[in-house]
């Protein structure tokens, strides 16, 4: 029987790599939970099990509901009915099976009725849904909202609210409004405090919120009055049950479309305030985002290995000239560009998602207690900043490379690819808003331009060049590592120019970082699993190089006075 | 009202998977060349099972399944959509069991377990595809059975609300508990494992299948006492030997041959004694039994 688990046994390789053991060990807080919880493991390689088993649940679910369901789901979407967002009726036999296996809530801690699963596992699980149907996967990972619930809300909001998105129910962040996109600082939505009834109460108007009719909203308004900057907003819980908020309208859009994107109205909707006033967008709305953009670049790992399936699958069957397409050059050369930058971009998201794990289960510790010691203080920091780097990387790279694999399908399908009947027509339009939403490319650039100025990225660079790989990828390592060199001498010629020809050329830089940055993790990959990467390492360093190339070219012409060439006007 | 029920599960090769070798020079299932799994309408008696006691709080399910000791894994599938409990009958005097042999080790269990008000089968496995087992043992319990059943409506004042799956459409019955129900191809699927259960039982073992000491986790078995199975022999049911296994089975197996079924259509007849008379008869006469 298909399961998109152990159909893709390159998921479970990232489940051993030799940091997990510390994200583990950390996120167990080492196994205190074990005589509380039969559901607790007892130590790292119990948890590990743990997270095989769950993962091969969700495997089966997504491959034998959800991904049968998709079609249905694309074609109908939901629908408005008296103010409320109706899913369409597949996505509701998604959520039905996803409630029964217990899916929901999975990284929350067990105390509150989760799964206590860091996020490598809660990608895994993400990539997984959304192979199956990306739509779905939106629906299903706003659960992580729960985590800044969790992080930033009080102990009684904790046990209130969390226990029921375990059970199920579903979360949404409502933070764009018509004059607030990219700029959040713009967020109108006025939050005031009712003396009479003891409570916040918020009025106006929200638009792009995806799954906007769910159970439990977090909502960014303006509590401060007469502020216009981000200093004045805040972060507060508005929980369905109390009413007060209807959906005035469902977008229809390009692709997604079971993900239900809804404009609310919120009259006097009562509310409360997660954690202190003003802090909503500078703090905890950044701390949200970052999870979200990890999400989002899980969710593009997993359409490109849907793309990559749909793209091989076709190209193995499909005969044309007497043979088989997928025999040609010209084809073949699409379909192991395809699968090198999904194996590259898979190796850096479950990078982000160690770093990531590595800092949040120190912060968890301490949040929980527990004393930290100097050097765990010192490692907590380390790997904060390098989640801070990574996040921006992995969502921009990875969701420009899922639409590169998503067109490429379609490519190696023909005029097939352009029916409506073939599921890439699907896999392209659901991918074209990953590199949109949370946080568009160039705001994943603007994010991390500062990682490549100050040397954050090439530090790592450095220390992943002295890294021992296979004899045999050891030319393929001289080759990335004098990228490397060019990279730092790039960086080094930059240096005092302008802001705005910084800001100009900074997403050539950023693609060069991700060229680099990938090359050498699928390298270390390879060496330690040559029959899975060894291929995609040789051809993912080609392209790296490549493309690099054109970027150093771009860059090395550019004057400040050419800039005026770009003006629009 | 807390009900106490018994799943009647069996654990089968995956014959909707058949690969070239799925049978033996002999003309016997190839068991090594096909998955085993948990037989598909079995899962669905197990959902009416555990649907049951989602409307019954306090309800027990037990999940009840005779093999070798590796059909300890129908056991935790149980376990891990919701079942409480679960008993493996595995002897090498159980081995070879037709239906008669395997109704008689089945009903001896569940005279040992100490009833139910409802056990609750498939309609039939997809290896034997006999359909007998379930009226069988109500036979030997003396129980009411309904058999085809799709749904299970309610239970209410000792009795049982089914909807069945007749020729052509649907008929609804009730039925007084105790009773014995199989569950036809088209009720409603079973829910999937649920990760909690599934990390809480994925160690679960009768003593049979049981790592040896010394091994990673051994010590789990004595601190989590619901990781242990129960495991019972012929001896341990008080069953007798001559009934059970392939001493206890008339069936023998003359020749295979392929068959194709030509009927389509199905004969309603009534309870009456020269209709029983005639159905035998018929049976008889078509080598059916016999």
């Amino acid at each position: 029987m298909a399961n998109y688990y152990t159909d893709h046994p390159e998921l479970a390789f990232y489940l051993d790599h030799p940091l997990m053991r510390r994200v583990v060990d950390l996120r167990e807080h080492f196994y205190e939970d074990k005589d509380k919880f039969d559901d607790a493991p007892v130590d790292y390689e119990d948890t590990i099990e743990n997270y095989k088993r769950v993962l091969e649940i969700m495997g089966d679910l997504a491959a034998n509901v959800i991904a049968p369901n998709s079609e249905d789901v694309d074609l109908e979407g939901p629908h408005l009915e008296n103010g409320r967002m109706i899913y369409a009726s597949k996505t509701f036999e998604n959520l039905d099976a996803i409630r029964k296996a217990g899916l929901s809530g999975v990284a929350q801690a067990r105390r509150y009725g989760g799964l206590n699963f860091p996020n490598v596992t809660f990608s895994m699980l993400s990539e997984i849904v959304s192979a199956a149907d990306s739509s779905f996967q939106n629906i299903w990972s706003l659960q992580s909202c729960a985590d800044t619930l969790y992080e930033f809300g009080s102990e009684e909001q904790r046990q209130r609210y969390i226990p029921r998105v375990c059970a199920g129910e579903t979360m949404s962040m409502d933070l764009t409004e018509p004059d607030a996109g990219s700029d959040l600082q713009r967020v109108m939505l006025k939050a005031s405090y009712d003396e009479a009834e003891g409570c916040w109460r918020l009025n106006g108007v929200k638009r792009f919120i995806t799954n906007g009719d769910s159970d439990v909203h977090l909502v960014l308004a303006r509590s401060e009055e007469g502020t216009t900057d981000g200093r004045g907003l805040s972060m507060f819980i508005y929980d369905k049950r109390n009413g007060g908020v209807d959906v005035r309208h469902i977008e229809h859009k390009l692709g997604i479309h079971g993900s239900p994107t809804c404009e609310l109205v919120f009259k006097n909707a009562k509310a409360e305030l997660v954690g202190s006033t003003r802090l909503g967008l500078i703090k905890y709305v950044m701390a949200l985002m970052n999870g979200a953009r990890l999400g989002i670049a899980a969710q593009s790992v997993g359409l490109s290995q849907e793309a990559y399936n749909e793209a091989l699958a076709y190209a193995r069957e499909r005969a044309q000239f007497g043979k088989k397409i997928i025999d040609f050059p010209a084809v073949y050369d699409i379909l192991a560009t395809m699968k090198a930058k999904l194996d590259a971009g898979r190796s850096l998201l479950y990078q982000t998602a160690r770093y990531v794990d590595i800092y949040k289960g120190l912060e968890d510790l301490q949040r929980c207690g527990h004393e930290l010691s100097a050097e765990e203080k010192q490692e907590m920091k380390k790997y904060s900043r390098l989640a801070d780097a990574f996040t921006p990387l992995c969502k921009g790279m990875n969701s420009e490379y899922c639409n590169q694999n998503a067109y490429d399908a379609i490519s190696v399908h023909g005029g097939s690819g352009f029916i409506m009947e073939y599921k890439c027509q699907r896999l392209y339009r659901d991918a074209r808003i990953f590199s949109i939403y949370e946080g568009t490319t160039q705001l994943q650039v603007v994010a991390a331009i500062r990682y490549i100025t100050n040397g954050t990225y090439l530090n790592i660079m450095k220390e992943m060049l002295s890294d021992e790989v296979a004899a045999e990828l050891q030319p393929l390592k001289e080759r990335a590592a004098a990228l490397v060199s060019k990279y730092e001498t790039v960086l080094a010629g930059i240096a005092g120019e302008s802001q705005e020809k910084q800001d100009f050329i900074a997403r050539h830089l950023y693609e060069m970082t991700g060229d680099i940055m990938m090359s050498l993790l699928i390298l270390a990959d390879a060496t330690v699993k040559p029959e899975f990467f060894a291929k995609s390492a040789h051809v993912y360093v080609r392209l790296a190089e490549a493309d690099f190339a054109r970027h150093e070219a771009f860059i090395a012409t550019v004057q400040e006075s050419d800039l005026e060439n770009y003006r629009a006007e | 009202m807390e009900y106490k029920i018994i799943v009647l599960a069996k654990q089968v090769p995956d014959t909707r998977n058949v690969g070239k070798d799925a049978m033996t020079e002999a003309g016997t299932v190839n068991r090594a060349a096909l998955p085993a799994i948990f037989n598909p309408d079995d899962l669905l008696a197990l959902e009416q099972a555990l649907q049951i006691k989602e409307q019954n709080p306090g309800t027990k399910v037990g999940v009840l399944t005779m093999g070798p000791p590796r059909a300890g894994e129908i056991i935790r599938q149980g376990l891990y959509r919701g079942a409480d409990t679960g008993w493996l009958l595995t002897d090498r005097l159980f081995a070879g069991a037709d239906t008669l042999a395997t109704s008689y080790a089945l009903a001896t269990a569940i005279k040992k377990i100490g009833g139910a008000d409802i056990i609750i089968g498939g309609r039939q496995a997809i290896d034997g595809d006999t359909a007998q087992v379930g009226p069988q043992v109500a036979q030997k319990l003396g129980l009411n059975q309904v058999t085809y059943a799709e749904e299970i409506l309610k239970i209410e004042d000792g009795k049982a609300t089914i909807r069945r799956h007749i020729d052509g459409g649907v008929e609804t019955v009730v039925a007084p508990l105790p009773l014995v129900i199989t569950v036809n191809g088209s009720a409603t699927p079973c829910r999937p494992c649920n990760a909690k259960l599934v990390m809480k039982y994925k160690r679960a073992t009768c003593p049979s299948e049981r790592p040896a000491e010394g091994t990673p986790y051994d010590y789990l078995y004595e601190q989590k006492p619901y990781l242990n199975l129960t495991q019972w022999s012929v001896a341990d049911v008080d069953g007798d030997p001559g009934q059970c296994g392939n001493a206890g089975s008339p069936t023998k197996v003359k020749a295979v041959q392929n068959i194709v079924f030509q009927a389509k259509e199905s004969k309603t007849l009534s309870g009456s004694d020269a209709d029983v008379e005639g159905l035998i008869q018929e049976l008889l006469n078509e080598k059916i039994i016999g």
